[in-house]
């Protein structure tokens, strides 16, 4: 039992990448988050240019692969402006950058599908825009965000997987250089497959928990 | 029915006018509230009733006119005095908008505590007060979608008058409800009424406005084209275009226009004696 014994042997290894992919995509999907309310926000009840600006930058974070960005981000730009954050660093500003384009969107239509009179009903009772779109917008918006978010999740846990062309010692980099070196492609991939599913699926289930709890009295599963 | 007479305006909105998308909706509209006025606005669909009332609280900001609370004027395009001012004005709408995802106590408690800056406890026993003033005091921990349309609209009443507003706008506060939950909203306004609060309303309960009306404007095109207590406005043999428009109304809706002659109302507040919504 030749394959069991690498896999074994391997295992502590990739489960250390596995460490890392987990803080990369909780970094990613923390730094995302936090960039990407403000932008929603923004972009639905900011200023022109500055809703532009938001446009703008969803536009180009959605429009090149998550490799070039990689790329173009740690051995260009980063370099560029001397920032020296490793390649797990780098890898979880650049995921968390995608995410926040990806992540915008989804608030942006959780933001935009609430009735306008929410936002009119703060205002008239004297609260500011900001306040009423902190205590009023924003509650309701994020919980009606947490399905497309548990999406975003599921597809940034796969392209962190990507993060293994900058050498980041994640679950893919660590598996390819076992693999490389036992040539025990199949159990190994395999074995690294069964990890994403297992955290895919932690995760998930995790948020539709979250879901349920944070699910507004009185509402059924439709929604309204 | 209490109509306090006193010489300083609580409320002025002076000479509005509003042209959204190159028509002119408001046209030279004005509107002065003293302690106890209780005013209708009522008028065709489209007249710019619902905008005049918002334009007063600048949920609308209109393109021309004044609006002074007491004797003070407010720049609206100053976002604390825009603020203060709509503290002073409360609003109640067609669709309630409460905030849906907080329970009934929390909805009036909200305000209190970011734009008042009470604590939660406080806030929250002066919520449960003002929720038991409108017959909610059993229902303080439900959620918007758990109450009747009827409720929700208490709930928004309470809401409004937490914040001891100066003046209440009423935006069809009845249009969205079923026939049989309009009484018990219409009677949360008629005692407001009654203690002195005053309030401009935009309605089409006809028997309503003149049980408790100190005064109609009717608008049409934008413009308030008549002004009057009710009894001048719909007394037998007027000849007013308002009262013209109420029988029309009444017709239309199989009502009785009688009701409409004579002086004084009869103000019976069951809801199938009176017209329903146009």
């Amino acid at each position: 039992m030749h394959i069991f014994s690498t896999i074994f042997e391997a295992l502590p290894y990739i489960l250390e990448g596995t460490l890392v992919t987990v803080l990369l995509v909780v970094g990613a999907l923390f730094l995302g988050f936090c960039l990407g309310v403000p932008m929603a926000v923004t972009q639905v009840y900011g200023p022109k240019p500055a809703s532009r600006l938001v446009g703008f930058y969803v536009w180009f974070f959605r429009g090149v692969p998550v490799l070039l960005l990689l790329f173009l981000f740690y051995y260009g730009l980063f370099g560029l402006i001397g920032l020296e954050v490793g390649t797990i660093g780098a890898s979880c500003i650049v995921l968390g950058m995608t995410s926040a384009a990806y992540q915008s969107q989804i608030f942006r239509g959780a933001i935009q599908s609430l009735p306008a009179g929410q936002l009119k009903a703060g205002r008239a009772l004297g609260m500011t825009d900001g306040q009423s779109i902190l205590h009023v917008i924003l509650p309701q918006a994020l919980r009606l965000s947490i399905p497309g978010w548990s999406n975003e999740y599921s597809i940034l846990l796969k392209d962190s997987a990507m993060c293994f062309a900058l050498g980041t010692p994640e679950i893919m980099a660590r598996t390819h250089f076992v693999a490389s070196r036992t040539y025990e492609h199949l159990p190994l991939y395999i074995t690294a497959g069964l990890i994403y599913f297992a955290i895919t699926m932690a995760g998930v289930t995790l948020l539709r928990r979250l879901e349920r709890k944070a699910r507004i009295p009185g509402y059924n599963n439709a929604g309204m | 029915m209490n109509a306090h007479q006193n010489d300083t305006p609580i409320l002025r909105a002076e000479h509005f006018s509003k042209t959204l998308g190159g028509r002119k909706i408001l046209d030279d509209c004005s509107i002065r509230m003293r302690p106890g006025d209780v005013k209708v606005l009522i008028g065709p669909s489209g007249a710019g009733k619902s905008t005049f009332l918002q334009c007063i609280n600048c949920l609308i900001e209109p393109d021309e006119g004044e609006i002074w609370l007491g004797d003070r004027k407010i720049d609206f395009r100053n976002t604390r005095e825009l603020c203060g001012l709509r503290e002073r004005v409360g609003m109640i709408f067609q669709d309630f908008n409460l905030f849906d995802h907080l329970c009934a106590e929390d909805n009036v408690a909200l305000a209190l505590r970011k734009v008042r800056g009470m604590s939660k406890a406080e806030a929250l026993e002066r919520a449960r007060m003002e929720l038991a003033r409108v017959g909610l005091a059993e229902r303080a921990k439900l959620y918007p979608a758990q109450l009747s349309g009827g409720q929700k609209q208490r709930v928004a009443i309470a809401r409004a008058l937490a914040m001891d507003p100066t003046v209440l706008l009423l935006d069809e506060p009845t249009s969205a409800l079923d026939p049989e939950l309009v009484g018990e909203v219409l009677t949360v306004i008629r005692d407001l009424a009654a203690r002195g609060m005053p309030m401009i309303m935009v309605t089409h309960q006809m028997e309503f406005a003149r049980a408790v009306a100190t005064e109609i404007l009717f608008m049409e095109h934008g413009r308030v084209i008549e002004q009057g207590s009710p009894a001048e406005l719909l007394a037998e043999g007027a000849q007013t275009r308002t009262q013209d428009f109420c029988i029309r109304l009444c017709d239309l809706c199989g009502g009785d226009a009688s009701t409409l002659d004579g002086e004084g109302g009869t103000a019976s507040l069951t809801p199938n004696a009176e017209c329903p919504e146009a």
